[in-house]
């Protein structure tokens, strides 16, 4: 099939970037969208045209590398899809395409389609984790965990970090990533120790960055490709006031 | 080069093998406390390996720079792994034990990997499941709230621990939080978007690297007291594997030029269960987990050229190959037979799908039986989310049609050699995880490799770097010594080379038919004449590259076809040696599988008497013939004997 790309183009962080549209001839449904840009990219340096600069990596929909908004949604059309994963099958013969990249303050644009989201590992830096050394573990065993517990753990935990419930919201706020990590320690006992501590760390260090605020519009969810529920928002609000409420952060 | 320690002595402790890594311990030197912090450690790569590694010794206390070339070190392409890891935890109260996991992993591994290394390994599988554990990874849990486990790729014990089926995104997480406890508390320096371009050999021991700023251009100098490289493994040499794109050989090769032998590169892993190749325009391919195989039954049609759609063809025109072939393991046998046998059925004209390049290189992955046995519901909830993805990629559900499935190059058992204590022939330089040639001698068993990385990065390194270390004062190391200003130059000479060649063909082009020959010639299957012509081809193809290769902008810029010509140039050295190794190994074991060398029915035929070592090769200049070393491997606790699986 043949389509028309339109594409943003900036040379550098401090360089004005713009739209700049390609037409492209044979594309082959069965092609993945990253592999119509390759496509699209050979033509480029064919013709001595700098290739178009786009993060990606594992291709299959976990690394959360590929960060594109395609027609004004991050990751495209198919929900519960990265960008990577997404098929040119679900694009029609003649159409028009408008790719950016992820559009936040806390994401500065690098080059044409690729964004700086050290952001989000500065907010998992705060306090994302949990304090145990290499070797003091105890038995695995030794703390049951309900079945629903570590599966709801599981839900929150599948978040990639791909940044694109933040694209997708019109505040840029990062609360469904700050959300899944919090409620994923937050639901295990392993995280229970921390939990004050790590709660108030993170969204301190969200607000730092510069992230905006929730006003519920769900937007991040329905964006989420791996379907986090916004539930982890309220359940991180919750543990934020309780944290704040017994007065102790740290 | 004078320096390199040319003899292969693998170092492992004498006494029984059960003991041997206590004993280690109990003899090894250790590096006080409050001396840790006068020692730098760099450690390149973030996956488990990596990332494992930089924050326990983080928390011992040494000084630590970390890199990694993704935007964050949860990228890293551990983050793919669907299927579990293994530990003989015995929680099934199955039979299993570490015993019993030590001989299944030699076993496993054709009886090409060092038994000491493997034995350990075994041990500390208990450990990780309980440091994972404790550092938030939601493995599945039974109702009771105990661990669940499912019996995984080739073996007859539940061991297998699983987070659905992304065990490898939930543990590298675990990695990526210790780091980041490090990251935070200023122990670890880490370095994003930043990739290792050489390592720097100072009076023969490794000093430091040589990496560029990936956005910024920047060639910087980083010195330390020793060089960890956790870099991964080799398989996009094929171009088409289920390697990240970013996955590379150029850390571990350019460490080789340096002087580290590389082990066993002709050892590849292609494993079985991956998403046909649909066109000729294809970047990658998609693993589908082998926890796929418990349920699904593998078939082809029994008649060739036979192009009905799979739900028209009836029971008795249906060759369940694998279950026909090895009744006692059937569809579950280890990847190298599992592979091979589907390649042969399509080879004889009986593969399925559409036809990619005048071929048809499929079979049925078929779980028609397992739902009507269960119910739908149960293999949702086992493998939705996997069935989903095929769907999402191939258009089809396999609730109603079969998958189609075919081999892809997937894992590299073969890399750097080293020895008991993880450390190369190059004193100073460490190797971790896929990166080294390791424990799975010459094929990894399924959910083994989040193992590996995670018990020589968590448990071993950590011991044994500080052995090494306690035998080095911890002297000023300075980036102003003549040797990094030397290297330094080179990384730039060699940039701008690139940068000014400006022929006609992308760098993709030539990545694509360096694949090309590998796939056809030291892929599933080698002959000694298709080995030959790929030793002329590759040289060839090389030298085009350098005369013809047009890498457009700039160094000093973020510049992607720059960062993958280095990487495709480094691969177009690399397979030549990949398939001398494979020419040199007169047998077939493990992935790899010599035509010349089979037994009457087509299985492996391996040739003990010659050929039980580590060839581990000596770089001598590109082009080059290499020096063989070898590495004598004895089997004193697992008797050698033919793999069968019948």
């Amino acid at each position: 099939m043949r389509i028309t790309v339109h594409v943003w183009r900036q040379a550098g962080p401090q360089e004005p970037g713009k739209m700049v549209a390609y037409d492209l001839d044979n594309v082959n449904e069965h092609m993945s969208f990253l592999e119509m840009l390759d496509f699209l990219n050979e033509s480029l340096i064919a013709k001595g045209e700098e290739p178009i600069a786009f993060d990606s990596d594992c291709r299959e929909g976990i690394c959360g590398m590929c960060s594109l908004v395609i027609d004004g949604i991050p990751h495209g059309p198919e929900k519960e899809t990265t960008v990577c994963q997404l098929h040119m099958r679900h694009f029609h013969d003649g159409q028009e395409i408008f790719i950016e990249p992820w559009r936040a303050k806390s994401f500065p644009v690098l080059k044409d389609l690729i964004i700086d989201r050290s952001s989000l590992d500065r907010i998992q830096q705060a306090g994302g984790f949990i304090s145990v050394n290499t070797g003091s573990a105890p038995d695995a065993n030794n703390i049951p965990i309900g079945k629903e517990q570590a599966d709801r753990a599981m839900d929150a935990a599948a978040c990639i970090g791909c940044g694109a419930c933040v694209a997708a919201c019109k505040n840029a706020s990062a609360m469904l990533f700050v959300g899944a990590k919090v409620s994923h320690l937050a639901l295990l006992p392993q995280g229970q120790v921390e939990k004050k501590r790590r709660a108030i760390a993170m969204v301190e260090a969200m607000d730092a960055e510069g992230f905006g605020n929730c006003t519920n519009q769900y937007e991040c969810e329905a964006a989420c490709p791996k379907g986090i529920s916004v539930e982890f928002i309220a359940k991180m609000n919750r543990e934020y006031l309780g944290a704040q409420l017994s007065g102790r952060s740290s | 080069m004078n320096s390199v320690n040319k003899t292969l002595d693998s170092k492992v402790p004498g006494g029984p093998i059960e003991k041997q890594w206590e004993l280690y311990r109990e003899k090894m030197k250790l590096v006080a406390p409050s001396n840790r912090r006068k020692y730098k450690i760099l450690v390149v790569g973030s996956g488990l390996a990596g990332a494992s590694a930089a924050s326990t010794l983080a928390e011992l206390g040494y000084e630590v720079e970390c890199f990694c070339f993704q935007d964050s070190p949860r990228r890293a392409h551990s983050i793919a792994a669907q299927g579990g890891i293994n530990a003989a935890k015995n929680y099934q109260n199955d039979g299993d034990s570490i015993w019993r996991l030590f001989y299944d992993t030699v076993k496993g591994g054709d009886y090409r990997s060092r038994e000491a290394n493997v034995h350990r390994l075994s041990e500390i599988s208990l450990q990780i499941i309980d440091q994972a554990t404790a550092m938030g990874v939601p493995f599945a849990r039974e109702y009771g709230g105990t661990l669940a486990n499912r019996s995984f790729g080739g073996a007859q014990v539940s061991r297998t621990f699983y987070a659905r089926g992304q065990t490898g995104q939930q543990l590298l997480l675990g990695c990526y939080a210790g780091l980041n406890r490090q990251i935070a508390s200023g122990q670890v320096k880490m370095h994003n978007r930043t990739e290792m371009l050489d390592l720097v050999v100072v009076d023969g021991l490794a000093r430091g690297i040589i990496t560029r700023d990936l956005v910024t251009g920047e060639i910087q100098r980083h010195a330390g007291h020793a060089v960890v490289l956790a870099t991964g493994g080799y398989v996009n040499v094929f171009f088409l594997s289920t390697n990240a794109m970013g996955s590379n050989v150029t850390a571990s090769w350019r460490a080789h030029k340096r002087g580290a032998f590389f082990a066993n590169p002709c050892f590849t892993q292609i494993h079985p269960t991956c998403i046909p190749q649909s066109g000729e325009f294809q970047s990658k391919l998609t693993l589908m987990s082998e926890s796929l195989r418990n349920d699904g039954r593998v078939w082809v049609p029994i008649k060739p050229g036979d192009t009905r759609p799979p739900n028209e063809i009836p029971e008795q025109e249906r060759d369940y190959y694998l279950e026909r072939i090895y009744p006692s393991f059937g569809n579950l046998v280890p990847r190298d037979v599992a592979s091979r046998a589907a390649k042969r059925v399509c080879d004889e004209g009986r593969g399925v799908g559409p036809l990619v390049g005048g071929e048809r290189r499929g079979v049925y992955l078929d779980f028609k039986d397992a739902i009507q046995r269960h119910g739908k519901k149960v293999i949702e909830d086992r493998y939705g989310n996997l069935f989903e993805m095929y769907e999402r990629i191939t258009g089809e559900s396999p609730y109603e049609v079969p998958m189609r499935i075919y081999p892809a190059p997937h894992y590299s058992m073969g890399g750097l050699w080293v020895d008991y204590g993880l450390m190369s022939n190059l004193e100073g330089l460490h190797v971790i995880g896929e990166a080294n040639f390791s424990d799975h001698g010459a094929n990894r068993l399924g959910a083994s490799a989040l193992m590996q990385g995670l018990a020589d990065g968590y448990f071993i390194l950590p011991n044994t770097i500080g052995n090494y270390l306690a035998s080095k004062k911890p002297e000023n190391i300075s980036t102003d010594h003549p040797e990094f200003e030397k290297v330094e130059n080179e990384v730039r000479a060699y940039i701008e080379k690139l940068l000014s060649i400006n022929g006609d063909r992308s760098v993709d082009s030539f990545h694509m038919e360096l694949g090309r020959i590998l796939w056809n010639k030291c892929g599933m299957s080698r002959n000694k004449e298709g080995l030959l012509e790929a030793l002329q081809e590759i040289p060839k193809l090389r030298k085009e590259f350098w005369e013809n290769v047009r890498v457009l902008g700039e160094g000093e810029t973020l510049n992607q076809s720059l960062e993958k010509a280095g990487r495709v140039a480094d691969f177009l050295e690399f397979a030549e040696l990949m398939c001398r190794d494979a020419l040199e190994r007169e047998e077939s074991c493990g992935g790899h599988f010599r035509e010349e060398y089979q037994t009457e029915e087509g299985e492996a035929l391996r040739r003990d008497d010659v050929f039980s070592y580590v060839a581990a090769w000596e770089f001598t200049g590109v082009g080059v013939e290499p020096i063989l070393h070898k590495e004598n491997l004895t089997f004193e606790n697992v008797a050698l004997a033919v793999r069968s699986y019948k």
